[in-house]
């Protein structure tokens, strides 16, 4: 796409004047200025093909006027563009018809029916009747494409808007066009489907119904849709949405564009995972995670029986109530809303007293790097200079801000120094690459900065350096003195080393390069806003450290933790030991995700009572002393925070099942049960309540919530951020929001157009706000490698057991297979070859497992993913291995054949 | 209607029968046009060409001295020949490659040298089998001579040439989607602007792309002077060209001729040429590729000449000359030459991907009976929506001109015989049948 | 195992390294699979992504897109009779329906024994021979119905095995694996042409 400029330019539209961005596109200019030309293969997003020749204007040039594709021909000074003479509208007549004469007149039972650009455009200007009378072009019916999406070719109008995806925006080109003239039709290679995590996108940009999505196919028509705008929770990247539902079920998502996060991308698991919501739950057992839970519950002669709400709420306090309050600890939470994670925070910390709360589940990074650390946007990430990537695999975990990252290091405007170990999401497009080895983060760093020492120390390792000593120079250069226009995504390499080498290695990168900002890339849904209400140790809400916590907040608390908190890991370790008793576990899966198996099932057993506050089974619910239902996803309303600090709305679509409370609701239940009553009767006041006792989320009241300068969401704290007007979207752009009567400029959403600084549209100047103030440690030290072990990395995979994957029946066959990747040397030296099973064996336990080559993974280390199916296994397999009291996991290697 | 006393310029070679050997190109003066270009510089080698006023002998008669000079200066910079001669009735480039491959090895380097490239790619069309061995056979010699590779005849210019085989595709005649498949990508011509590769050509470096005869002609040029080019011929069309000549005539084949100073007639009826047309008169011409909208009998006087085809409504294009007799089905020809629009189309513009399609099912219903009067209007208007106006040169909604060449036949054949349409349709089969 | 033979795979390298691009050697690599294999094979095309380095899906898109590379198995013999225009009006769409009768297969198919395929092209560049009739890209220059069916009888026989080899070989004579310049002289070439013309000027 050329970049549109900030230089203006000056032309004449249908003889007006307009003025435009040096290199945008005439149709673009002229859709900004209200004039909407029709089109069908140009897309904002994407680079124009200018191949459906629908966008024909006439533009006067040397040789008199021509017409030429108003979306691939940029406005240039002095222009004359006519869009509505009688030689354009025979073009454009004629290109409609041209792509009619070949096309089904199936409308009646299309998906696109209602909502198609072509049978809109059609009504409104096409032909009454068809002069085509030829046979027409046939294909057998549809083809699948991959798992979710079908291609009926008969429908296919050849705009390349699929096949452009998936090479220029996904960088997968997984889908082609086979065949010339008009035998073109989009295909795969045999037995090798498009899976793509992004595959859903292409049905929504497809303009007619040749691209369906099986779970959406025939479910409802658009004249019957219902939709409200929300944010997808499925992991921190917060991607904007329209959720559709018919008859009081999610029929559909839709990716929103919005310029500074998703760009009107989605991945297919936020895409598609709300089928999992409504699951049939005959028979499912309370620890399966497809199971709803619709209704609270009270364990009674050892087992769980549904009871009303008081008396669930009664026993619950009565469990808070009866230890003290250290012996009480709360695991989980990044599930929640923010202003359900306000409650919480607010219930446990003052109200019950005790600081071990965590919202993550010792698979993250320390709360007070991460809220301390000068934060980047995604787009300033998307526009860095350099970027490195100290993190898991991104497109596994946030998938769409990994497509952001991706196109500007595809357009070679952005270097990244991508430092993952095995294969990276940025292999093809990444400047440079050097793999990091479990527990050599801090090394790495300072090799980065400088210290020919530590480059020499990376390189001195027995099985060789992972780079090259000129890509060291190379990278020094890239980052520059002092950090100007450097990003570091900063996340979990793996899970399968301690934290606190990532924790050091960040805090060293922030010392020495001041300019330099971090994206955290920690994938939980509503991790971010958890944090900032204050669900971490030694953190209150705003993102403040206990002891400053605002006094005015203080005011709404009873008591005041006496002793520093538990983390996640600690609290399982005190629940081992007896030391804690009580323990509230808000909407975690605990033992799938928590890296370290064995302490999960210790703690699980040692009998400490569970407050299980969930949606969905888990092993969890299954041991606990109460549950309490609570709405999930699309059923509840509120605000949620993305991993760069936005806030933005939920909307509600649906209903919860049963007889489900919001979070707030039941914490208010829960704080009067323990004699404090909390000013919240709705919602929106907690909301309010954030905006005035949250330093960080001052001035974030409803209103402005609620305002027009909110639709995209405002980062967090206010008055840093430009903000402006949302423009009128074209319906082509998302399709699926339009209909016959909407042809044109719609009214839904788009893209930032106007520049506003919010703190001068609110009449207020930014508040004073001091973030947390960054730990000061002294760095861990890695042990030694053992020449005889692997050691060990794992990582996230997007399709895993989580329930999001394992609840959803589009995506749950989906869940990736456990296989050890090593390199092909490592693999030589115990004669294995790929595909044989090899035994492991850390100091924790062994496992059987697959081995595959892969020159990606450096030579003494093993990637292994984390939570992923082992044959028809679906517990965590990797666990075997991990104990969370090592800092790295050196695992040794035998094969088996 | 004698034959000018033109010297043979690129066909001279061509009447020995090994005149694709290496022994033959140097006991005929092979080389010696390199030799001479490599003493002079570069700019005066172009200088040489823009004096002969050399027209690209692809279609397009752009002037090769002029396109020479917008190449983009850049470190790396590409020249592209094209080969891919598919334009039905051509087969000129066919004579050159297989009869004459070291002077077109020759011309390349003289360009290459001119513009200072040091990369060169020779695209042939794919079903030139014995073409494709010939000139790799011709640049092996010439490397073996020195006359290619490093350092060429010590002059300190270097060049490689490959030669890159098509796969069966008209389109990448067009010479951006030449370029395309140069780039091993499906052959889908580059939305313009911009206009010419000079500026942004092969793998995004500014290229030349010219046609094999063009090329031929730089050694005799580099020998005889661009001066002794420019006085043949006449205006703006110096020098010979080859002419294609086929379908209803005794004598087809390829005829060099001094430009200009022959018509249309002398090429057909003249007995050193043509030979004249066996059964019966001229009904139509088709003057310059299919591409061309077609003469008719009262323009048999119009010279070979670039300006003076294209005063009278066509082109003189790739120099390929189809004669059709008055037995022959105008129907039939249209359809025929629309059902190679249609199975050669790219398919990326709609007009041109699902027009040329229609367009073609119904001249096939005319032409077997199954026609309706409104049907004759309807291909008008249909073409009129791939090329607004049906003027020449015809107007454009496509990103290539062979969107807007598909109407050239068909309005030139309704225009012209629309009662032989009519005829079709009342008879309910073919008149000629 | 390499998926081509020791020398083609020679070969299939030097293809790849003529060309500044690797993906620009994608063409001349799947002429390189047919004449191993006679035509474009599933397991050729996986080859030839890998050594372009792009998906399976794109040499396959790619190659679809050109007449001459054939995805389905063809006859040993491809034979192409032009019906264009110059063919036409010297009687090509009725030496094809000849062949058709001869053969005993509509254009397109290939017969039981699987030595012929017939196919209708188009123009051929050799109109002044016409109706223009190739077998595997080699002009034969057969006009009538009856030098057709002689010719075909002898390529039954085993005939002109020398003139036209079957299908997939397109080209015998290779290119000379010392042919390339070395970029370097050719970097300092330009180098001291730029000095030059700029002390020109
Ligand atoms: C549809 C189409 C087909 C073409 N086919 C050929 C061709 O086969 N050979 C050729 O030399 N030029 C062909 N051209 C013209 C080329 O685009 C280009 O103008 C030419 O190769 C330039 O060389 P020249 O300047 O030496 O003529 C074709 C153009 C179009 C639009
Ligand atoms: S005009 Fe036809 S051949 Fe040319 S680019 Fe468009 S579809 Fe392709
Ligand atoms: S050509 Fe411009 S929208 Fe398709």
């Amino acid at each position: 796409m050329p970049e549109p400029t900030s230089e203006a330019v000056t032309f004449t539209l249908d003889g007006r004047e307009i003025t435009a961005n040096k290199g945008e596109a005439i149709i673009a200019a002229a859709e900004r200025a209200g004039t909407y030309i029709p089109r069908f293969c140009y897309h904002p997003r994407m680079a124009a093909s200018g191949n459906c020749r629908m966008c024909l204007v006439e533009v006067d040039g040397p040789r008199g006027s021509t017409l030429m594709p108003s979306c691939f021909v940029a406005a240039g000074e002095g222009m004359s563009v006519v869009t509505n003479s009688e030689k354009v509208k025979k073009a454009q007549d004629g290109v409609l018809e041209f792509l009619l004469a070949n096309h089904p007149l199936d409308c009646p039972v299309c998906d696109k029916g209602g909502e198609c650009p072509l049978q809109d455009q059609t009504l409104l200007h096409g032909p009454g009747e068809t002069r085509f009378v030829e046979e027409k072009r046939h294909f057998e019916k549809p083809i699948a494409l991959s798992e979710l999406v079908l291609l009926d070719r008969e429908r296919c109008i050849q705009c390349a808007r699929c096949t452009r995806f998936a090479d220029e925006i996904a960088g997968e080109p997984l889908i082609d066009f086979a065949g010339r003239g008009d035998r073109v039709e989009v295909s795969t290679f045999p037995g090798e489907p498009f899976s793509s995590y992004f595959a859903g996108n292409t049905v929504q940009i497809c303009p007619v119904g040749a691209l369906t999505a099986t779970p959406y196919r025939f479910a409802a028509r658009p004249w019957d849709l219902d939709q409200v705008e929300s944010t997808c929770t499925g992991c921190a990247t917060g991607c904007r949405v329209a959720v559709q539902s018919s008859q009081g079920r999610i029929t559909r998502l839709l990716g929103v564009d919005v310029d500074t996060v998703n760009h009107g991308w989605l991945c297919d698991k936020g895409r598609f995972a709300f089928d999992g919501l409504s699951i049939d739950e005959e028979g499912l057992s309370l620890a399966d995670p497809r199971r709803r839970i619709t209704e609270p519950m009270v364990r009674k002669n050892n087992e769980l029986v549904t009871v009303s709400w008081s008396e669930a709420i009664k026993t619950a306090a009565g469990l808070l109530r009866s230890v003290d309050a250290h012996a009480v600890g709360a695991i989980g939470g990044a599930n929640l809303t923010n202003e359900g994670a306000f409650a919480w925070a607010t219930l446990l910390k003052g109200i019950v007293g005790t600081d071990s709360v965590d919202a993550q589940l010792g698979d993250g990074l320390d709360a007070s790097i991460i809220l301390g650390l000068p934060r980047a946007t995604i787009n300033e990430a998307a526009d860095a200079c350099t970027l490195i990537v100290l993190a898991g695999d991104l497109r596994e975990e946030l998938p769409v801000l990994f497509l952001r990252l991706r196109a500007g290091a595809a357009a070679k405007q952005t270097s990244i120094i991508d430092l993952t170990n095995g294969s990276s999401c940025f292999d093809k497009v990444s400047a440079l690459r050097l793999p990091l080895r479990p527990g050599d983060a801090p090394t790495m760093a300072a090799a980065l900065l400088g210290s020919d020492d530590a480059t020499a120390a990376l390189l001195r390792h027995p099985e060789g350096g992972t780079f090259d000593a000129t890509d060291m120079d190379r990278a020094r250069h890239l980052i520059g003195s002092d950090g100007t226009g450097v990003v570091v995504v900063v996340g979990r390499p793996s899970l399968a080393e301690d934290a606190a080498f990532v924790e050091d290695a960040a805090l060293a990168l922030h010392q020495a390069l001041p300019k330099a900002t971090f994206l955290p890339a920690i994938r939980r849904g509503n991790l971010h806003g958890a944090l900032d209400m204050g669900m971490a140790p030694g953190i209150a809400a705003g993102r403040v450290t206990l002891t400053s916590a605002s006094p005015s907040l203080k005011a709404l608390w009873t008591k005041i933790p006496s002793t520093s908190g538990r983390s996640t890991l600690e609290q399982l370790r005190a629940m081992d030991h007896g030391e804690q008793r009580v323990t509230v576990v808000i909407g975690a899966d605990i033992s799938h995700d928590v890296p370290d198996g064995a302490l999960v099932d210790r703690a699980l057993q040692a009998k400490s009572s569970l407050i299980a506050v969930t949606g969905n089974g888990s092993s969890v619910v299954a041991a606990a002393q109460v549950v309490l239902p609570t709405p999930i996803s699309h059923e509840r309303g509120g605000t949620t925070t993305n991993l760069e600090g936005r806030v933005s709305r939920l909307g509600q679509k649906v209903v919860a099942p049963g007889d489900a409370w919001e979070d707030w609701m039941l914490v208010t239940e829960l704080a009067h049960e323990l004699g404090v009553d909390l000013p919240f009767g709705c919602l929106d006041d907690v909301t309010n309540a954030i905006a005035a006792l949250a330093p960080s989320h001052s001035g974030l009241t409803t209103s402005l919530l609620a305002s027009s300068l909110a639709s995209d969401g405002i980062i967090v704290p206010l008055g840093t951020e430009i903000l402006g007007q949302r423009k009128a979207a074209d319906p082509m752009a998302i399709p699926g929001l339009a209909s016959a009567d909407q042809i044109g400029l719609g009214s839904f959403t788009g893209s930032i157009s106007s520049e506003t600084p919010l703190a001068s549209e609110q009449g207020k100047t930014s508040v004073s706000f001091a973030a947390i103030e960054l730990p000061q440690r002294n760095p861990i030290a890695v042990p030694a490698p053992d020449s005889y072990a692997l050691r060990l990395i794992s990582r996230h995979k997007l399709y895993d057991l989580g329930t999001a994957t394992s609840a959803s029946p589009a995506l749950s066959s989906l869940a990736a297979s456990a296989v050890a990747k090593v390199n092909a040397y490592d693999l030589d030296r115990i004669g294995a070859t790929s595909g044989n099973q090899v035994r492991l064996r850390s100091t924790k336990g062994a496992m059987v497992i697959a081995v595959e080559a892969d020159g990606g993974v450096a030579r003494g280390t093993i990637a292994i993913d984390f939570n992923v199916r082992q044959g028809d296994e679906t517990t965590n397999a990797v666990l075997a291995l991990l104990d969370s009291s090592e800092r790295v996991i050196d695992v040794r290697m035998e094969s088996l054949s | 209607m004698s034959v000018t006393e033109a010297p043979k310029i690129i066909t001279a070679r061509a009447s020995f029968d090994d005149s694709h050997t290496m022994e033959r190109f140097l006991a005929t003066g092979g080389n010696d046009g390199l030799k001479k270009a490599l003493a002079m510089t570069p700019a005066a080698v172009q200088a040489e060409v823009d004096t002969a006023s050399l027209l690209g002998r692809g279609g397009a008669g752009f002037p090769a001295g002029r396109k020479w000079s917008m190449l983009r200066k850049a470190d790396v910079s590409y020249l592209v020949i094209n080969g891919d001669e598919s334009e039905p009735a051509t087969f000129k480039d066919h004579l050159l490659v297989e009869r004459d491959a070291h002077q077109l090895v020759e011309g390349v380097t003289i360009a290459a040298y001119a513009l200072q490239v040091n990369q060169a790619f020779i695209f042939l069309r794919g079903e030139f089998a014995l073409g494709l061995e010939r000139v790799q056979e011709a640049i092996n010699d010439a490397y073996k001579a020195g006359a290619l590779g490093a350092n060429i005849f010590n002059s300190g210019f270097s060049l490689d040439i490959v030669v890159h085989p098509g796969a069966g595709a008209y389109i990448c005649g067009e010479e951006t989607a030449l370029l395309e498949a140069l780039e091993g990508k499906r052959g889908y011509p580059r939305i313009k602007p911009p206009f010419f590769p000079a500026a942004i050509g092969l793998y995004g470096e500014p290229t030349v792309v010219n046609n094999v005869e063009t090329m031929s002609n730089l050694p005799w040029i580099m020998l005889n002077g661009g001066a002794a080019f420019a006085a043949l011929g006449a205006g703006r069309s110096t020098g010979t060209r080859l002419f294609a000549l086929s379908g209803h005539v005794r004598n087809p084949g390829v005829y060099e001729l001094e430009m200009v100073k022959h018509t249309f007639r002398d090429l057909i009826f003249s007995a050193e040429l043509g030979g004249g047309v066996p059964n019966g008169d001229v009904k139509a011409i088709i003057p310059g590729g299919v591409s061309a909208p077609w003469f008719y009998p009262e323009q048999l006087d119009v010279p070979l000449g670039q300006d003076e085809v294209a005063e009278q409504g066509s082109m003189l294009g790739s120099g390929s000359i189809v004669v059709m007799d008055t037995t022959t089905c105008m129907v039939r020809a249209a359809w025929r030459i629309t059902k190679f629009f249609s199975r050669e189309s790219c398919g990326q513009c709609t007009p041109c991907r699902e027009g040329s399609g229609w367009l073609e099912r119904v001249l096939w219903r005319l032409e077997n009976g199954q026609g309706r009067i409104e049907d004759v209007d309807l291909l008008l208007d249909l073409c009129d929506n791939i090329a607004p106006g049906l003027s020449w040169p015809p107007q454009q909604t496509t990103i290539c001109v062979l969107g807007p060449s598909i109407p050239s036949s068909i309005h030139s054949a309704i225009s012209r015989f629309r009662d032989e349409f009519l005829a079709h349709i009342t008879q309910g089969a073919c008149p000629y049948a | 195992m390499s998926y081509f033979t020791e020398s083609r795979q020679a070969r299939a390298e030097q293809l790849i390294a003529v060309y500044p691009e690797a993906r620009s050697a994608l063409i001349p690599l799947c002429h390189l699979v047919q004449e191993q294999d006679g035509y474009l094979s599933e397991d050729g095309m996986v080859e030839v992504a890998k050594l372009c380095g792009i998906t399976p899906a794109e040499v396959r898109g790619t190659a679809s897109f050109y007449d001459m590379l054939h995805t389905e198995p063809v006859g040993k013999y491809l034979v192409g009779v032009c019906t264009n225009i110059a063919c036409l009006l010297a009687g090509g769409l009725e030496l094809l329906e000849h062949a058709e009768g001869s053969l005993g297969i509509r254009a397109g198919a290939t017969t039981q024994d699987g030595l012929f395929t017939l196919e209708e092209t188009e123009c051929l560049a050799d109109c002044d021979i016409a109706p223009c009739v190739q077998v595997n890209h080699r002009y034969v220059r057969t006009t009538t119905p009856e030098a057709f069916d002689g010719l075909v009888a002898e390529l039954r026989e085993g005939g002109r095995a020398s003139e036209i080899p079957s299908h997939g070989t397109l080209v015998r004579t290779r290119r000379d694996l010392a042919l390339a310049v070395n970029p370097d002289d050719i970097a300092k070439e330009r180098a001291e042409h730029r000095a030059a013309t700029e002390n020109a000027s």
